[in-house]
Formats: structure tokens, C-alpha cells, sequence
């Protein structure tokens, strides 16, 4: 195997290093919501030093393919995606460890009516299954299921939409669980952006493959 | 956007070595005023296809072409075209500086004096100007009547340059022309590519894929004597069309 593929097959098990533990952390998240789980929480934020230091590792292995190879086509659009993914990846463990501190405020778990009312559980593991599958099109090199994933994106974004109005009503009618209805708002806004940056790093892999900028694309024709 | 006349120009060119065909149907459209590289394995017939345009393989035994090589418009394989005048119009620059055994300022008029050009003044002011244009001047205007040998080789591959450009021609073909050099050279070789560019139509042949990406504005690529690709220099070092472009480029060749 050329040097360089061996370079870059280091870059992307080092990723999927680092997309295993942020996939840890947000699997646990779910748990320690519906739970209201301390101690799982509390893991979930201890381990963000971890995923930093991935960040920072990635970044400098980059770097340094950069300077060493100076790659071109194919190669240089490997290195530009994984530094993005990578980037993607850190600010979803941000998020996770972000639900975990709501977690960790909860004296018991959400109203199991208020979870129903939001759907915040089908959100969340429709954020689950996103963020798995873009790791599968990542392993496979796959453009045509990263394109799949995107669309997942509009589920997310519909619960995301209607929350405001739902969680509103349900304060009006329980007005003495304001602070659980303000941190399952919070947690949904998070979700959302989860689902956002897992589709920026699934437009990370067709541009690797096909050399397609899609990003951004979507919104274009939402503006016309 | 406007479209930028062509100034070489090659119509389904076939060169041969004898019986070995060494470029196959080439086909290529080259702009006023920029820089072309040509990249390619050894022997694909990158350098044959630049020495057709000033006519350096009529040297060759067994050496022919079929097909146009037009020069802006004009054919310059056309029976009456004379290869000296064509010279004029299109300079060359090799791999290896090869300055001559005489001084620097004998160098640069050297193409002037041979074509019958004896006034002084005429003879200093292109050999300053030529100089300057080719970034030397600082550096060796107070020893013009030393010998170019004593020049290191990336000087020595300047003053190749301002030899070139002493006879004012249009063209500039340069042939790996800092594959020899050291890297604060063809740093200076490559900024002065990119100065004569303004004036000049370049075609380069390099081996150094980075050297293509920086000083080129198009690239062509070669592969066992035809033109795989030809593309603007960001669009061929970032999306590639064909995959053996992409192998070579990447050094996954073979």
C-alpha cells in the first residue's frame, strides 16, 4: 500500500476513534434522560476531555499530512473532510455534554406526558440513526447514503419546529414545571442542531467522493 | 466572460520517431499571455509535444509530424515558414542552464549580435532590460563583463531566461526549467514566471506537480504520447476528470 494511503487510513480510524466515543456520549444521553441518571450524565460530561483531545490530535495528524504530502484531488479532498468531520464531531460531543448537564439538574425524569407531547425520544433517536448511518456512508466511502442521511434531517426539524408551541401549552396547563419544560426545549434545540451537524459532515463525504459541493444547496432553493 | 484568443494551437498533431508514434492525435488550444504546464510520466512525449513549437526535433533523424501546430493562426510546419524567424518568436529555456563560455553580457545580445544587430547602445539597453526582466540585474549589473560560468545555477538559469528574452519573442518554452535548481531558486524562477506571464505566453514541462499547481494557469496531461486531459490548473489538482490523471497526479501511477 503507498505511503500515503497508509496515512490516511491512520487519519480515519483516528476519527472513527473519536466518532465511537461521541457516539457513546450521545447514546448515554438518551439513557440518562429518559432516566433522569446522574452518574450516567455525569460520565457523559467527564468524557468531553477525551473527545477534545481527539479534536486536537486530528487536527495536528492533518496538519502534518498537509505539510507532508501536500496532497492533491481525491487525497486532498480526504484530508479537507476529515478535518471537518472532525470538527462536527467535537461540537456534537459539546452538545451531548451540554444535555448532560440538564440531566444532571433533573430531580426526577421528565413528565412522561410532556416527553410524549414533544417527542423528544423519536427525535432523539432520529438523531441516533442519523449519526450512525453517517458513520457507515463514512466506512463504506459511500456518497449515495450520506444523500439518504440528509433527508433524515427533515423529521428532526419538523419536531424541532412544532416544540416551541407544544411545550408552551403544556407550561400553560402546568405552571409549576416550568424549569422541566424550559430544559426539554433546550434539549430539542439541541437535538436539532445535532441533526444539522451530522448532515454537514455527511455533505463532508460526498465531497470527498464525487467532488460535489451540496452544502448549502437546500437552503438556496428554500430562499427562490 | 470574454474568451482569450488562442496563441498555440495544435490540430490532431501525430509526431513520429521513425515507426514509434510518440504523440497521437493531439488536440489543444493554448491562451495569449499565460502559463501552460504539461505534466506527464517520463516518456509520454510531453517534451517532443513543446519541441514542436519552435521546430527543435527537425534535428531528429527519422523525425515527422502530421497535423497543424499554428502559432497564432499561422502553421508552422507550412513550407514557407523559415525556422530562424520562428526561433525569434519562440524562445526556449532547457532543464540544464547552458550558458555560453563568454560573459554575461555576451550571453544575453549573443541572439541580437547574430542576427546583425552591432549598435552598442541598442545592445546595452536589451541586455539591461532583459536582465531586469528576468530578475538578475541587481545581482550581477556590476559584473557584465565576467564570465556566466562563474554564475551559480539558478543565476545561470536566468540569464538562460534573459537570453530568451533578449530577442523579444512571444513565446517562452521551458522545459523542467528548475528541476536542476535549489529551492530559493526555483522560488525565483517561479515568481519570474509568474512576472513574464504578463508579457509572454508560457508552456513549461515539469515533473514537480506542486511547481504545475503554483505557476500554471492550465495543465494538460500526457500518457504514452496522447492528451489525457487538459483543464484550468485549480480544476485539474482538485477534481480531476479521468482517473489516470487523477492516479499520476496523486502518484498512485502504474
Amino acid at each position: 500500500m503507498p505511503q500515503i494511503d497508509e496515512e490516511l487510513n491512520r487519519l480515519r480510524e483516528k476519527l472513527l476513534e473519536m466518532w465511537d466515543l461521541v457516539d457513546y456520549q450521545l447514546t448515554s444521553g438518551r439513557d440518562a434522560m429518559a432516566n433522569a441518571d446522574h452518574e450516567l450524565a455525569q460520565r457523559i460530561i467527564k468524557l468531553e476531555r477525551k473527545v477534545n483531545s481527539y479534536d486536537i490530535k486530528i487536527d495536528r495528524l492533518c496538519e502534518n499530512f498537509l505539510a507532508l504530502y501536500t496532497p492533491v484531488a481525491v487525497d486532498l479532498r480526504a484530508v479537507l473532510a476529515v478535518l471537518k468531520i472532525n470538527t462536527n464531531l467535537e461540537r456534537i460531543g459539546d452538545t451531548a455534554e451540554g444535555m448532560a448537564r440538564f440531566v444532571c439538574k433533573l430531580d426526577r425524569p421528565f413528565d412522561p406526558e410532556l416527553v410524549e407531547l414533544t417527542k423528544v425520544l423519536v427525535m432523539y433517536d432520529e438523531a441516533l440513526v442519523m449519526f450512525r448511518e453517517c458513520r457507515t456512508a463514512f466506512v463504506k466511502d459511500d456518497p449515495k447514503h450520506a444523500k439518504q442521511i440528509i433527508k433524515l434531517d427533515k423529521a428532526l426539524n419538523k419536531i424541532y419546529r412544532k416544540s416551541d408551541v407544544v411545550i408552551t401549552n403544556y407550561l400553560q396547563a402546568n405552571s409549576d414545571r416550568i424549569p422541566e419544560g424550559l430544559a426539554l426545549l433546550s434539549i430539542i434545540k439541541k437535538l436539532e442542531r445535532v441533526g444539522d451537524q451530522v448532515t454537514n459532515m455527511a455533505e463532508e463525504i460526498i465531497f470527498y467522493r464525487e467532488a460535489k459541493v451540496v452544502k448549502h444547496k437546500g437552503k438556496k432553493k428554500k430562499k427562490d | 466572460m470574454t474568451k482569450r484568443q488562442s496563441k498555440l494551437e495544435a490540430i490532431n498533431l501525430d509526431a513520429y520517431y521513425g515507426d514509434f508514434q510518440a504523440l497521437k492525435n493531439i488536440n489543444i488550444a493554448m491562451e495569449e499571455k499565460a502559463v501552460t504546464a504539461f505534466i506527464g510520466p517520463s516518456g509520454c512525449g510531453k517534451s517532443t509535444f513543446l519541441r514542436t513549437f519552435n521546430r527543435m526535433n527537425d534535428y531528429i533523424d527519422g523525425f515527422r509530424t502530421e497535423g497543424q501546430i499554428l502559432l497564432d493562426g499561422r502553421d508552422i510546419y507550412a513550407t514557407d515558414v523559415r525556422v530562424d524567424e520562428l526561433r525569434k518568436e519562440v524562445g526556449m529555456v532547457f532543464q540544464k542552464p547552458n550558458p555560453f563560455p563568454k560573459t554575461i553580457f555576451e550571453n544575453v545580445v549573443y541572439g541580437l549580435k547574430i542576427q546583425g544587430i552591432k549598435d552598442k547602445k541598442t545592445l546595452q539597453e536589451t541586455c539591461e532590460k532583459s536582465l531586469q526582466q528576468a530578475a538578475l540585474w541587481n545581482e550581477v549589473k556590476d559584473k557584465l563583463d565576467k564570465s556566466a560560468l562563474a554564475l551559480s545555477g539558478g543565476q545561470q538559469q536566468r540569464l538562460c531566461i534573459a537570453r530568451a528574452l533578449a530577442i523579444q519573442p512571444s513565446v517562452i518554452l521551458m522545459d523542467e526549467p528548475a528541476s536542476a535548481l535549489d529551492p530559493i531558486s526555483t522560488a525565483k524562477i517561479e515568481e519570474l514566471i509568474y512576472e513574464l506571464k504578463k508579457d509572454y505566453t508560457i508552456v513549461i514541462v515539469t515533473h514537480n506537480m506542486q511547481q504545475a499547481g503554483r505557476v500554471s494557469d492550465h495543465t494538460a496531461f500526457f500518457y504514452m504520447g496522447e492528451l489525457v486531459e487538459y483543464a484550468k490548473t485549480k480544476t485539474m489538482f482538485t477534481s480531476p476528470k479521468d482517473t489516470r490523471t487523477q492516479n499520476y497526479i496523486t502518484g498512485r501511477f502504474g
